[in-house]
Formats: C-alpha cells, sequence, structure tokens
C-alpha cells in the first residue's frame, strides 16, 4: 500500500476508511513515525445541491437545503429561512423564533454527543463512545417526538415552523435536559480529570489564534483558540436576540481545548433551552409566504454545531433562486488540517482530523483540473445562453421562459 | 454441498460481519447505521459486526446517492469482497437516488453500479428499519439454503 521517496513512506489512507463515515481520501508523507506532510483530498461526496437547488424552486429548495448535512439539517433550514425571510420582508412570528431556537440547541446537543462519541472511538476510548451514542438517543427521542424524524424533522419553514411545541412535549424536554445535565457533567468532569484522556489529546493537532485566522477557522475550533466566534453573540439572530448566550471559549489552542468547549457547549445548550421554554411566548407559530422573491441578494449566517455556516441566495424575481451558496463550517475548518496534521504523530492523525468534526457532505466541492486546455471565464449571461443553447439541443426551448434581467 | 460449504453458510448466517460505505450520503442514514450499532439498538446482538476492510465483510451496508467520484471506489470495494456477499442499500437515496437523482454529480440509485439484496427506504432510515432488514436478509439466506439443500 506504501510506496517508498527519499527513505519517506507515503501512506494513503481512504477514501473508503473505517475511522470516519463519510468517505475522504489523505495522502500522509511519513518520516518514521512523524507525519511530514498531509494532503487532503475531498470531494467524493460532491452532489451538485446549489446547482439542484437553482434548478427547482424555493419551497423544493427548502427539502434539498435540509439534506445538505444530516447532522446539521436544522442549522441549514434556518439560515435558508432566515436568507428568504430576509428578502421577502416577513415578520416571523416571536413563537416561530423559540421553537426555532429550541430544536437548534437539541440539534447542538445531540451533534457534540455524537462528536464525543466518535472523538473517543478514535483514541481507543470505546467506553465513552457507547455512552454518549446511548445519552444523544434521548434527544434524538425528543426530536422525533417534535418534527416526526429522527434525522431530518422538517421543523423549519419560510415565515416561521411547521410544528408547535405542546406543554407536555416541553415538560419532556425539560425532563431529559435533567437527565442529560448530570449525564454531561459526568462527561466534563470526566474531561478534565481523566489523565490518559488529557494525555491523549493535550498538545495535539496545535493552532494558534494567529492560524484560526490565517486559515479562517470557525466555530469550535476558533472558540478553542481564544477567539470568540460565536454568531450567537455577535451577531445575534432570531431568538438570541432577546436571550443572550454565554459564549464558551478555552485557550488550549489544540485538540483537549476543542473537546472542553464541546462539552461547555453542551451545558450552556441545556442552560438556554431552559430560558426558552421558560420564556416562549404564545402565538402563531408562522405566517404566509410567498412564492416568489423580488430580485436582489442576501447573506445570512447561522451558529451551527460545528461553526458559522452562510447562506447566500440571489433573486431575479422568479420562483427559483438565481444563485444559492452554501458555505458550511466544515469548508472553513479543512483549509488549515494539512498544517494542523504536519508534525504530529501518525496515530494522532484520525482524532486530529476528527477534532474539527468534519462533515464531508457539507463541505465537498467539484475541483476541475485544467487539463492543459485554455481555461475561459465564463459570465453569467454566457452561461445562461449556454444553458438554453444545450435544452434547445435536447428539444427543449425555453424561450417562451421571461428572463428579467439582474 | 460441502462440509467448507456448508461452515461457510452457518457462520454467514448467524455471524454476518458488515461493512459500512457511504457513496455521497448526507450523513443521515450513516449515522443511523451506527446508531443500530450503539447500546439502544444493539445490532451486535444478532452476531452482527462492524468491519473495516471490505476483504472481511459478508455485506456491503451501502448509504447515498452515487457520486461520480465515488463510482468507481463502490465497485472496487464490492470486487474486493469475497463471496458469497449481499448488499444492503439504506436510505432512499440509495435506493433510487432520491433528492439528488438530477443532480449532475450523481448516477443514481446503488443496483445502478452494484447489484442490491435489500433496499431500506426512508430519510432518514430509523434503525428499526435497518435491524428488520438485516433480520429478512437472514431469513432469506436461511430459504436459499433450503433450496440448495
Amino acid at each position: 500500500m506504501s510506496e517508498r521517496n527519499d527513505h519517506k513512506v507515503v501512506l494513503p489512507i481512504g477514501p473508503q476508511h473505517p475511522s470516519l463515515k463519510e468517505p475522504g481520501s489523505f495522502k500522509i508523507t511519513l518520516d518514521g513515525e512523524k507525519v511530514e506532510r498531509a494532503v487532503v483530498e475531498i470531494g467524493y461526496n460532491h452532489r451538485g445541491i446549489e446547482k439542484a437547488c437553482e434548478s427547482r424552486n424555493y419551497t423544493q429548495d427548502l427539502y434539498i437545503i435540509e439534506r445538505v448535512c444530516g447532522i446539521c439539517s436544522h442549522a441549514h433550514t434556518s439560515c435558508f429561512c432566515q436568507a428568504f425571510e430576509d428578502m421577502a420582508g416577513l415578520e416571523v412570528p416571536r413563537r416561530a423564533y423559540y421553537i426555532r431556537g429550541i430544536v437548534g440547541e437539541l440539534e447542538r446537543l445531540h451533534s457534540h454527543l455524537l462528536w464525543l462519541g466518535v472523538a473517543s472511538h478514535e483514541i481507543g476510548f470505546d467506553t465513552l463512545f457507547m455512552y454518549t451514542w446511548r445519552d444523544r438517543e434521548l434527544v434524538l427521542d425528543l426530536l422525533a417526538q417534535i418534527g416526526g424524524n429522527r434525522v431530518n424533522y422538517g421543523v423549519n419553514t419560510f415565515g416561521g415552523v411547521r410544528r408547535d411545541l405542546e406543554a407536555d412535549l416541553m415538560q419532556d424536554i425539560l425532563h431529559v435536559c435533567d437527565q442529560l445535565e448530570e449525564k454531561i457533567k459526568y462527561y466534563a468532569d470526566l474531561a478534565t480529570t481523566e489523565t490518559t484522556l488529557i494525555a491523549r489529546l493535550k498538545g495535539i493537532g496545535v493552532l494558534t489564534p494567529e492560524d484560526v485566522r490565517h486559515f479562517s477557522a470557525v466555530g469550535p475550533v476558533a472558540r478553542a483558540a481564544g477567539i470568540l466566534d460565536d454568531i450567537r453573540v455577535v451577531e445575534p439572530y432570531g431568538v438570541y436576540k432577546e436571550i443572550p448566550v454565554n459564549a464558551v471559549t478555552d485557550d488550549h489552542c489544540d485538540v483537549y481545548g476543542r473537546t472542553l468547549v464541546r462539552v461547555k457547549e453542551m451545558l450552556e445548550s441545556i442552560r438556554l433551552i431552559r430560558v426558552m421554554i421558560r420564556e416562549i411566548p404564545e402565538g402563531p407559530i408562522s405566517v404566509r409566504a410567498p412564492r416568489k422573491l423580488p430580485a436582489g441578494e442576501t447573506l445570512r449566517r447561522v451558529e451551527a454545531p460545528r461553526g458559522e455556516n452562510i447562506h447566500y441566495i440571489r433573486s431575479n424575481g422568479s420562483d427559483m433562486p438565481d444563485r444559492v451558496r452554501v458555505r458550511a463550517p466544515s469548508e472553513a475548518n479543512w483549509h488549515g488540517m494539512s498544517y494542523m496534521l504536519e508534525g504530529f504523530q501518525l496515530a494522532d492523525v484520525p482524532i486530529i482530523i476528527a477534532a474539527i468534526d468534519p462533515c464531508y457532505s457539507c463541505t465537498d466541492r467539484a475541483v476541475s483540473l485544467s487539463s492543459g486546455r485554455d481555461e475561459q471565464i465564463a459570465s453569467w449571461d454566457q452561461l445562461r445562453l449556454f444553458g438554453i443553447e444545450q435544452y434547445k439541443k435536447n428539444g427543449i426551448d425555453p424561450g417562451s421562459i421571461a428572463i428579467r434581467p439582474f | 454441498m460441502g462440509l467448507l460449504d456448508k461452515a461457510i453458510a452457518w457462520g454467514e448466517k448467524k455471524s454476518p460481519w458488515i461493512i459500512h460505505f457511504n457513496a455521497g450520503a448526507c450523513n443521515g442514514c450513516d449515522i443511523e447505521v451506527v446508531d443500530a450499532l450503539t447500546p439502544q439498538y444493539d445490532l451486535e446482538r444478532l452476531g452482527i459486526l462492524q468491519q473495516g476492510s471490505p476483504r472481511h465483510a459478508d455485506v456491503l451496508v451501502c448509504t447515498g446517492a452515487v457520486t461520480l467520484q465515488t463510482r468507481d471506489r463502490l465497485k472496487q470495494i464490492y470486487d474486493q469482497m469475497s463471496t458469497p456477499k449481499f448488499v444492503i442499500a439504506v436510505g432512499t437515496c440509495a435506493c433510487t437516488g432520491g433528492i439528488f437523482d438530477s443532480c449532475y454529480c450523481v448516477t443514481g440509485g446503488i443496483d445502478t453500479i452494484i447489484p442490491v439484496d435489500a433496499y431500506i427506504p426512508g430519510c432518514a432510515v430509523r434503525p428499526e428499519a435497518i435491524i428488520d432488514a438485516v433480520s429478512k436478509l437472514l431469513a432469506s439466506l436461511d430459504r436459499k439454503e433450503g433450496k440448495r439443500e
């Protein structure tokens, strides 16, 4: 599997590998046990979601956007809905914001518990993996109660939410919060006192605050380096305008710091859920949304469990978006990955990769490698004409569709 | 049927080893597959064990609409598995391509590339559905064995 190159070994890992659930490929040049160079190849999960959004109407897009990522599906739809509501000028009811907030925090809980399990699996601590995944089921059961599905719960819709929270469901949520708090406090205690865990995580995958700025890392990776990069705090949206978040930061700058940040964030999420349930106002949960958006563009940011999630919509006035751009948090965190891996032991590679909580399905892009042909940059209008020509070749005449100038 | 064949068939039925491959899923079904292996659902009580290498596995549990990038890899992994081998398509995307069917980078369901023995529709599938599919697959092995004898 390996090849010799100046007395160094190049170790290819992936795309199918046992440590992560998703396909990603790494070429790691080893000098003995030390990682000298790491090349990350991603893109195996690229499905062309942005293009798919452009060829469907907004209501259909909501379902596609929900399936960008199975773990932070609510964060993606929240962001997309907010961008839509921005452009349409919708006044979303306060109760809807609170329900979005509660589901969002529950999602953060399940995502961080999942991460804690995967990370402990990477360092060979399978007991903790089984513990956290068992506790995660409590949150998933709640999400299934709220939305009817364990993964893509479909709570968000344009102009509000689709499901209301009944009083006894809120009691269930509070009850689960009590159970989880006890368990997460135990994990927090474990993370700060268990010597093997600390020895395994401390000092690896270092990303100093300067590096974080250089690679523009986001989310817990940035917060573990002491940079307050939490959209809920720096640019509050929705419910966070009314309920302030205590941001969690840490100054370890390494994998251990990222673990602490995530564990503390879970406790903060539980606090937020309790406050939201206490403060939730009565009233309608959604307003009627238009099918079409006025021409224009907007960009919205939402704090997903993994960091800053950015959605951009450009509309030409029809019921289909002109351009949709999704910048998921993992995409920002991948840039520093090679740098984080270099200089550490081969055995640390899985946990350093897992420490950014990589999500390939959010991130994967198509890269066109130039094969010696002349590259040309086409303008948006040229591309549109090219598309019309292609459709005509296939016997479809799009001439009857009026295109408004942008 | 020789003694060795009988031993292999028995082992397969009593303890099928699975390998999980994501051919371009949104992560939802993958998490549910891992979920089915963790304490709440615990597929291991049926003798099912997750393996890292395709060469050790009997059942390929595959999720996601097949993207152009993973297409060849999926074929390779299937070829690397030793016979007899089975494929379970987990999730609507794996069954038909689902919501991503018309995307430019997607070929469609798993069965456009390799033969599939069991389909589990759902977005995302629930762990109960995965357990049901696996037990049905094992039951169908029983029937096949009956035919052979």
